[in-house]
Order: C-alpha cells, then sequence, then structure tokens
C-alpha cells in the first residue's frame, strides 16, 4: 500500500495509462476520467504512444501475432511503476494470458512476468493499491436507482466484483441495486457479436430485461465493450424513450465527470455539429 | 474498427442457432430448466461449505487416474476377469457396435433395455442394434420420451430438456393407449412411462447400460441414477453389457467417492444421486441375483491421442452437465445446435477433439470465453483455454487464411507501430463524423451490419483519446 501524496514526501507513483482500443476509439471521456481519478489519488499519469492488447488476435487463433504484440507492450510501457487499464477484459488478456504466450525457455518470459506483477485494472488498482477514499465524494448518487453489469474476464479472470461497489460507495455515496445474473455474460465477447450475431442479440435482450426489471435509471460497468453492447441494445429497444437507461463506464461516475452524455446518447457538441 | 469485420461465416452452427433460436417450444423448455439447475448446484454448495475442496480433491483424483491410466486399465480388466466378466476394447465406434452386436446375438437376444450411455449415443448404437434386430428399449424415463420422439439427446445429464411437459403429454397420447387415465401432473407422466417400462425389464434379454465410473481396485463399474432403471437393467437380464470409454477409470473407492462428492452437487444440485449403483463382475453362486454374464465394452476414439497433448484436461470431464448448465451460449440455442452427442462448453471441446470433422470447428469458435463454465467445472477443466487452443488448431490446420484473418493479422502488424495506428485511426474517425453527421448513433454500418442488425452503434467523437491527450499535454506546456 502506498501512501497518499499530500501527507507523505515520497515521490509520486508514475503511472502508464494503456486506455484500451474501444476507449481510444469511440469514448475517450473514459480515458480522460480515468487520469483524473488516477491524478486525484496521487498519481502522475503518463499515456505513452500505444494500441492493442492482442486480445482479438489472442481469440482468433493468433498467437504468435499476440505475442509480438504483447512483447511491444511490455517494452512501451516498461519506465513505469504500475499500468493501469480502465477494463478486465484488456487486463486480463495481459495479467492472464500474456505469460502463457511465452514457453518457459523465452528468455522474454522473465520480463514479461515482472511487467504482469505491474499491470492493474483501474477499481482494483485503486481500491486494493492505492486505497483511495477521496476526501469529498465527487457526487452524490445517493437518491439515484444505479445496476452495475459484472463483465466476464474481470470478474473471473481478474476477480473483480467488490471494488467497483466499495469505490462507488466512496465517491459516489452510491448503494448498487444489483440486477438478476449481473453475472452472465451480456453477449459481446469480441468477435462473436459480429460472428454469432443472433445468438449475442438473444444474450444481450437477456441482459437488457433484467437492467430494465431492477428499476434502475442508469446502468455502470468496467468495461466499455459490454457496455456498447448494452446501450446499442436498450437504445434499439426503446428509441423514442427519453428515459431509457442511461449507460456509463465507471470511471466517468468515479471521476464526477458526467458532463459527457451517457453511452450512445445525445449530445449538445453533436448537435452543433461540433 | 478493424477487428470486427471479420470471419466468414460458418454456415452450420449459425443457420442451426436461428431456428434454434425461433423456436418457441425449445426456448419454453430452456427457460424452465435452466436457471433451476443454476439454483439447485448453488444451494448444494452453501450447504455444504468446503465445495472448493472437494473440487480440488476431485481434480487430483482425474489427474492421477489419467496419469498411470494404462495399468489402471489393465488392473481394472484383471478384476473384472476374477470376478467372471469381461472387459472388451473398442478402438473405433465401428468396433464398438461390432462387441455389443455380438455380444447380443450370441444371446439369441431379440431386446435390449437401456439404461443411459452417452458413450452409447457416442456411437449411434440404438441405429445399430436395430439394424441387427435387436429392439433397444430406452429405461431412463428422458431417453424413453427420445425414443418415441426419434430425437437425440440435447443434454447429456436430462437428454430430454429440450422437451416442454406439452410436448411430453402430447408424445404419449400419441403413443400410449390412454384410455381415461390423466397426464396433467408430472407425476402422471412418469407413473405412465413407469408402467410402459416395467414390461421392457421383464422381457429383454440382455441390459445394456452406461458408467459413471470405473473403479480399477475392484474391476467395478459405477452407475449414478435418480430412476433406479439402470439396476433394473442391470440385474434382470441374463447378461449386462456396460458400454462406456476408456477415461471413466478411477483407482480406488476411495477415489471414487471423491467424484461422487462432486457429481450430484454440480449436476443436479443432488448431494448425492437417489440410486448409486457398483456392479462388479457376473453373479457368482452365492449371490441372489444378477447377470449370468458381465461384459464391459471400453471405447477409446481417439481418447488415447489426447493422453499427454495439450488437451488432455478434457479427459478428466465427469460428464456432470454443469457447464451447460451455466453456459449463455447453450442456455440460449440448445443442445441440438451443437450437432453431436456432447453439447454446450464441454462438447465444444470434445467434439472436435473426437470428430475432428470440418463443420465442428465452429464450436470452439461459438464462445464468447466469459468463462462462467470454467468457474463451475468440479474438476476444474479450463475449457475456455481448451477453446482458444482449437482455434489456433484450426488456423494452423487451414491451407487458405480466410479474409477474416488477414484482418487480424493486418490489424496485428499496425497495432505494432502505435503513431501510425493513431494517425489512421484519426482518419478514419474523421471519415466516420461526416458519415455521422449529427445523429448520436448509427442505426446501421455496411462493414458492422452482424452488429447493426440487433443494436445501435453510438457515434465516436472527432478524435481518439490518444490525439486528444497529446493536444491537452501541448496545451499545459508554456
Ligand atoms: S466439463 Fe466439467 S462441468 Fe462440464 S460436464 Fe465435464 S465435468 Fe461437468
Amino acid at each position: 500500500m502506498i501512501e497518499t501524496p499530500s501527507n507523505s514526501s515520497k515521490p509520486k507513483p508514475q503511472v502508464g495509462l494503456f486506455v484500451t482500443c474501444p476507449v481510444d476509439l469511440v469514448r475517450p471521456s473514459i480515458g480522460f476520467a480515468t487520469a483524473t481519478l488516477l491524478e486525484r489519488a496521487g498519481c502522475d499519469v503518463h499515456v505513452p504512444p500505444q494500441s492493442c492488447c492482442g486480445q482479438v488476435a489472442l481469440n482468433n487463433g493468433q498467437p504468435e501475432q499476440t505475442r509480438a504484440l504483447a512483447w511491444n507492450i511490455v517494452q512501451q510501457f516498461d519506465e513505469y511503476d504500475y499500468v493501469v487499464i480502465p477494463s478486465g477484459s484488456c487486463g486480463g488478456t495481459i495479467k492472464t494470458h500474456y505469460p502463457e504466450l511465452f514457453d518457459e525457455h523465452d528468455q522474454r518470459l522473465q520480463a514479461v512476468e515482472a511487467f504482469c506483477e505491474k499491470v492493474f485494472e483501474l477499481t482494483t488498482f485503486l481500491t486494493q493499491v492505492l486505497d483511495y477514499t477521496p476526501v469529498q465524494a465527487a457526487l452524490d448518487l445517493s437518491a439515484e436507482t444505479v445496476t452495475y453489469h459484472d463483465s466476464c474476464a474481470g470478474l473471473r479472470e481478474l476477480n473483480i466484483k467488490q471494488q467497483p461497489r466499495t469505490l462507488l460507495k466512496r465517491c459516489a455515496n452510491l448503494d448498487i441495486t444489483e440486477m438478476q445474473d449481473t453475472d452472465v455474460c451480456c453477449g459481446f465477447g469480441g468477435t462473436f457479436c459480429v460472428k454469432y450475431s443472433d445468438v449475442s442479440n438473444h444474450m444481450v435482450t437477456n441482459k437488457v430485461n433484467n437492467i430494465r426489471r431492477s428499476g434502475a435509471s442508469m446502468v455502470l460497468g468496467g468495461d466499455l465493450s459490454c457496455l456498447l453492447n448494452i446501450a446499442g441494445k436498450l437504445q434499439r429497444l426503446e428509441p423514442d424513450n427519453p428515459n431509457r437507461v442511461q449507460v456509463r463506464h465507471i470511471a466517468e461516475v468515479l471521476a464526477g465527470e458526467l458532463s459527457t452524455p451517457a453511452i450512445g446518447e445525445h449530445s449538445p457538441a453533436l448537435e452543433k455539429g461540433e | 474498427m478493424s477487428q470486427v469485420q471479420m470471419h466468414e461465416p460458418q454456415p452450420d452452427f449459425i443457420i442451426r442457432s436461428r431456428a434454434s433460436l425461433e423456436d418457441e417450444h425449445l426456448q419454453e423448455a430452456l427457460e424452465k430448466a435452466g436457471s433451476g439447475f443454476v439454483h439447485k448446484r448453488q444451494a448444494a454448495i452453501d450447504r455444504i461449505g468446503n465445495f472448493e475442496q472437494l473440487r480440488d480433491q476431485a481434480q487430483r483424483v482425474r489427474a492421477r487416474a489419467l496419469k498411470n491410466l494404462d495399468l489402471y486399465l489393465l488392473h481394472f480388466e484383471k478384476k473384472v476377469t476374477e470376478a467372471g466378466g469381461q472387459v472388451h476394447w473398442a478402438e473405433t465406434p465401428e468396433q464398438m457396435r461390432e462387441l455389443v452386436i455380438g455380444l447380443c446375438q450370441k444371446q439369441n437376444a431379440k431386446t435390449a433395455t437401456k439404461g443411459k450411455s452417452m458413450v452409447g449415443e457416442e456411437v449411434d448404437l440404438n441405429e445399430a442394434l436395430e439394424a441387427a434386430g435387436v429392439a433397444p428399449q430406452e429405461t431412463d424415463l428422458g431417453e424413453y420420451v427420445l425414443q418415441l420422439a426419434h430425437e437425440r439427446p440435447s443434454h447429456i445429464v436430462a437428454p430430454a430438456l429440450h422437451k416442454t411437459k406439452a410436448q411430453v403429454q402430447r408424445l404419449f397420447r400419441d403413443n400410449h393407449a390412454l384410455g381415461e387415465r390423466a397426464l396433467d401432473e408430472v407425476a402422471d407422466i412418469v407413473n405412465e412411462a413407469r408402467a410402459v417400462i416395467r414390461d421392457r425389464f421383464l422381457q429383454a434379454d440382455v441390459g445394456i447400460t452406461g458408467a459413471n465410473m470405473l473403479i480399477a481396485e475392484t474391476g467395478t463399474a459405477a452407475i449414478v441414477t435418480n430412476e433406479g432403471n439402470g439396476d433394473l437393467t442391470a440385474t434382470l437380464p441374463r447378461t449386462h453389457i456396460v458400454t462406456t470409454s476408456i477415461d471413466k477409470i478411477v483407482p480406488t473407492w476411495e477415489d471414487a467417492s471423491a467424484i461422487l462428492r462432486v457429481l450430484g452437487r454440480s449436476a443436479t444440485g443432488q448431494d448425492i444421486t437417489t440410486y448409486t449403483s457398483f456392479f462388479t463382475g457376473a453373479r457368482s453362486d452365492q449371490d441372489k441375483d444378477g447377470p449370468e454374464q458381465f461384459h464391459i465394452v471400453l471405447l477409446d476414439n481417439r481418447r488415447s491421442e489426447l493422453l499427454g497433448s495439450e488437451y488432455e484436461k478434457m479427459l478428466h470431464c465427469i460428464r456432470c452437465g454443469a457447464c451447460m448448465n451455466h453456459c449463455p451460449v447453450y442456455q440460449s440455442v440448445g443442445g441440438h445446435t451443437y450437432n453431436s452427442v456432447y453439447p454446450g462448453p464441454m462438447g465444444a471441446v470434445l467434439t472436435p477433439l473426437l470428430r475432428h470433422e470440418e463443420q465442428d470447428n465452429q464450436l470452439p469458435n461459438a464462445s464468447t470465453f466469459c468463462g462462467r463454465c470454467e468457474s463451475v467445472c468440479p474438476v476444474r477443466i479450463p475449457l475456455p483455454g481448451l477453446m482458444r487452443k482449437l482455434r489456433d488448431r484450426e488456423q494452423r490446420e487451414r491451407k487458405h487464411a480466410g479474409m477474416a484473418q488477414w484482418a487480424v493479422k493486418l490489424f496485428c502488424k499496425l497495432s505494432r507501430h502505435p503513431a501510425v495506428y493513431r494517425r489512421l485511426n484519426d482518419f478514419n474517425l474523421r471519415l466516420v463524423a461526416i458519415a455521422r453527421g449529427r445523429k448520436p448513433r448509427f442505426q446501421s454500418l455496411p462493414f458492422l451490419s452482424g452488429w447493426t442488425r440487433h443494436r445501435d452503434f453510438p457515434a465516436p467523437e472527432k478524435s481518439s483519446f490518444q490525439s486528444q491527450w497529446q493536444q491537452r499535454q501541448k496545451e499545459k506546456q508554456p
């Protein structure tokens, strides 16, 4: 556990932020919210040039391609004390699967294993490494009904379950209203959702129905890909309902940055054509 | 996102899954069964408290059994022989069919009662028996229903899981002379089947069962059921034939009980199934009942090739069905969609290994890798990991890389040059911004139609996070 910076003379932890492809491309606000949170928690945040963690190759029968990408990333982020990722899925790819890609005779294995030690998914890093508690909650959502989708890789590869709930209490005074089957897959599954589009649709429909039945006005999660899937379905099912459930990444709520419209929702900036 | 417009669709699974999703009866049956299994298993685990330890024990037993499989099998054969029985070895499904038919013919058997045997299904035993003039008569309720319906099992524990109560009632009305008898309650249905099946037991010349385990120590076949039909199938006819596979071995009775402790709980949420029966050899002079002849036919069908391979752990499977009960894909499309006796996650690994046909390559791909199967498997088989290895195998064996694979490769090559990657993304994002106009979302995207057929896609911003970040850093500097 490291101390918070204000009352410590220790150097600030240097954190490399790995934002993931979907955040980089579709929703930069999650990257900025993550950076804000890490800075508030006393870290120096760096964003080295980066691309994909390799999951798409790993899950599509191309271990060599994944290995090459993995080694790239290890080198790009090696200089930082920690690497933090606002995604359990990409975090799981790195922490759980990178070491499997290098066999025991490969000289790089040791470096890869050491690297994985300092890689953390955001909510785990904030709770288990920094024990982050804001002086004052960034938001008060205690009056809202909010539910949480536990994304699969985060839950089962990285044991992320309590971390987001703990942080939401600390940062937004929020108690999660649990939906049924919160730990069941939303049907995203990377290329699965386009290859097996109808099965995926059945799964996301179940997920969205559980979300709606929970009575929540907002659903949060720690993985943008799942959230894109869920939001896209909610919006397709209820295009004209102004009160449909809003979908957001947990980093935005923890940072108190709700100025960006929820995922896929109407944005005044877009309206003006900016 | 270049990584999403990929993979030439592999039509079979996809077409079958569409039909399954539209099948109202199937969907009703799946909904009814699905959460029941999940809750019962959870309740059983909560009752016992140390389930994780039991899983570790069971896993160790299976690993040990397979490590010295040859020795245990030989010992098993020796013990069966000592007990007056006989072990037969079938390398292929054909050999197993021939062996079983030969044994039936030696007895001049006209009918054979059958307990549930997935290995029997694996080798299409019923069809072969019929062709050889031996009428197979199923005695497990679910299998009996399927025999009436001329269908295959869709689940390894609950073979008729895909049938609704109404469909079963209909089958019985069509096939039984019901007269005034009611069929409204599940109990009525069970009684109705029981009346028919009871006669079968008395008439059968041969009884054929599967086995859940083979205990090497004493040459014993263990069978768990909830209906007791296994016992009657095994003990009433003059000849008992066990059809099972070589991987079912456990070394000792102690080991068998370690498996039993996790099997019922994982399968049906029972601390122990209603009947757990052990069969050792033929009737001896001291025995009051039991078959005069006891045969065990052991199928290999490529299992021995898996020993020592990267897929060996799949042989640890104890056929509890928990993985499919917890699989969101299986729960969406049902077992028949997998076009194999082994459906769900365990089938998605086992089928391509045992059958190794082109069409089976779809199965390990039809998974989101959500990992729920692995998290419930009582012997901790890393099912998603094994599916991933099978995806690798598929690509290695391909003569020509498809479009999709080129796309993945290209994307990876590009990703290794983050600066180029970023510039290309920003270029694409600007194009997307033009296409998007003022819409917050896309309702259709040509290169993402698999997505937009069912869901909207949010319009991204005009530039990537990385570019925006760089811009901000520049602005911060004085
Ligand atoms: S793979 Fe595991 S969970 Fe699935 S049937 Fe086999 S033992 Fe049970």
